[in-house]
């Protein structure tokens, strides 16, 4: 069962305001679909442990960086918020 | 000379460019012309690009000095989560309002190098998250086949630019099948390449270890053509697989055998239709010479379920950047928090809320082993089942989808019924392996034809074997 208090939950947690009227239809929702994907549940019991694959690491060699500032002016024009060259956020503490 | 668009393919158009029976600029003004008249009833394209011109005369300038590949010139659509430096790239949905792509995705740079035209970007559910083109913050885009059904998604949009005439060939996304249902839905061949085949740098990520980019095309060897020239290893993608991993003892000229999986094809949801189609299309298989047999594949049943606990387990992450600081939608509260609430409330649309949540769901201590790891497990377990066929057949085929294209609004405010349409293309991304689309035979509904798909699976890096089974596949009378 979802409770509307879980939406709540989920929801700040992951930083998405919702309104009182979706939390409704959005319980319904999660409700239907955890419902369909909790046949997984029903697998045999036999289910061998999760294999993680091939693990590898993927290292490039730490030479040729590109020039000091030669993408800045690309990436800081999309910032929505920014001063004197700086990302602007609130103050957190 | 007069263009046939509804004959054209990249092969042809390539030697008449090259021949000078029409210029790279009178080729794309033809796509343009149709992207005029039948735009505003589809809505395949957010934007149609305002540098064609100059985009048209470089290529141009590589056929006259003959240094042209069979990509110059040729008109292609882009899907919207593909980025195109200096252009703007949104996913379909609202966080990205006036985001400008800040460099090309390695698909592009590929393309740009062989003189490919982009005609423009085309519509998509938000964020790839959807089977019908209806999640797009800009409106649904209709199939051209039957304008009062989807085209499919989540790269309807791209496939919806080719089926109208409007571009000779379009890329996309496939995470789940994304690339394959519109392709289905729409009459066209569609490809989701292994998982690692093509680099993802510059594709905005939805689910990591599912993404593929594909091409669409009108025929096989189109997709083929397409695929060719975006495939390949590419350091800034860490996913993408070395050449040398991917070169594979040349098949032998034996007979080809074709499994068709009797545990997923006889899902209680297929339409009868659709499983009738399919029958025909494995009898035409077998009088051209294939061998057909039956494979068993008994953990296929749970893919749906375990793709729709990992996807939105991975795209609940991968979205977490859209915060409204560094770029896109910000909106502004009392706090931080308040600020990243108000952006993504605003920015997102239901369906990437609702994936976000599930997603923060099944990730969450508690539910994380009854879930997510437990639908790993059954992930390597459905790997293992394709492993197993692979030894019997060289190919599984199986329905693309298990209906035709669906009424708009059908399914809309029924999540759960979308996510079934998926039944088929699901497991190809769950192993990474290659499935190509391809269209087969049409289906009567409400006086309209409508498309219908063939879906065939190889082993990983088998490419080269589904664009032979698949130009079998399509009836040669069409094109």
């Amino acid at each position: 069962m979802i409770e509307k208090k879980d939406i709540e939950k989920l929801a700040a947690l992951s930083r998405i305001e919702v309104s009182e009227e979706e939390k409704d239809i959005l319980r319904k929702d999660m409700e239907s679909i955890l419902a369909y994907v909790s046949q997984i549940k029903e697998a045999v019991s036999e289910v061998p442990p999760k294999e993680a694959g091939e693990l590898r690491n993927v290292m490039r060699e730490d030479n040729n960086p590109h020039h000091k500032g030669a993408y800045t002016k690309e990436i800081m024009d999309e910032v929505p918020d920014k001063e004197s060259g700086y990302v602007k956020v609130k103050q957190i503490l | 000379m007069s263009i046939d668009l509804k004959t054209l393919t990249i092969k042809k158009a390539h030697e008449h460019l090259t021949k000078g029976d029409f210029s790279v600029a009178e080729l794309s003004e033809a796509y343009l012309k149709n992207i005029e008249v039948h735009n505003k009833n589809i809505n395949a394209y957010l934007e149609v690009f305002d540098d064609i011109k100059e985009q048209t005369k470089g290529a141009q300038k590589l056929i006259e000095s003959k240094t042209s590949g069979v990509l110059t010139g040729i008109p292609i659509a882009v899907k919207d989560n593909i980025l195109i430096q200096g252009k703007r790239a949104s996913s379909a949905s609202k966080i990205l309002e006036g985001y400008t792509a800040t460099y090309d995705a390695m698909v592009i740079k590929k393309l740009k190098a062989g003189g490919a035209v982009f005609l423009g970007r085309t519509n998509m559910d938000e964020f790839a998250m959807g089977g019908s083109t209806e999640n797009s913050a800009f409106g649904p885009t209709k199939n051209p086949h039957d304008i009062s059904r989807v085209p499919g998604g989540s790269s309807g949009g791209s496939a919806a630019a080719v089926a109208m005439d409007g571009a000779l060939a379009a890329l996309g996304s496939d995470t789940g099948g994304s690339i394959r249902q519109p392709a289905a839905f729409c009459g066209l061949v569609g490809l989701k390449p292994t998982y690692g085949a093509v680099s993802r740098y510059g594709l905005m990520a939805m689910a990591s270890s599912l993404d593929q980019i594909g091409p669409f095309g009108k025929t096989v060897e189109d997709a083929e053509i397409l695929f060719n020239a975006i495939k390949g290893h590419d350091p800034m993608d860490s996913t993408s697989i070395s050449d040398e991993m991917v070169k594979r003892k040349p098949s032998s000229e034996r007979k080809l055998t074709i499994g068709v999986p009797k545990d997923i094809v006889d899902s209680p949801g297929i339409d009868a239709d659709v499983l009738k189609n399919f029958n025909e299309g494995i009898a035409n298989l077998k009088n051209k010479g294939y061998s057909i047999k039956e494979v068993s594949l008994p953990n296929a049943h749970f893919a749906l379920s375990v793709y729709y606990i990992i996807m939105p387990a991975e795209a609940s992450t991968n979205l977490a950047r859209f915060d409204g600081v560094r770029y896109g939608l910000s909106k502004k509260g009392a706090t931080p928090f308040e600020d990243y609430a108000k952006t993504r409330g605003e920015g997102f649309g239901r369906e990437v809320r609702r994936r976000i949540l599930l997603g923060t769901y099944v990730l969450s201590s508690g539910y994380y082993d009854a879930y997510y790891n437990r639908a790993w497990s059954l992930r390597n377990l459905i790997g293992k089942d394709f492993e197993h066929a692979f030894n019997e057949v060289d190919v599984i085929a199986t329905p693309t989808t298990p209906t035709p294209a669906f009424k708009i609004g059908e399914k809309s405010n029924d999540p759960l019924a979308m996510y079934l349409a998926d039944v088929f293309t699901v497991p190809a991304n769950l192993i990474g392996i290659p499935a190509l689309s391809v269209p087969f035979g049409t289906i009567d509904r409400d006086g309209k034809k409508l498309p219908l798909g063939l879906q065939l699976m190889a082993p990983h890096f088998e490419e080269s074997l589904l664009f032979k089974v698949g130009k079998d596949v399509s009836e040669p009378s069409t094109i």
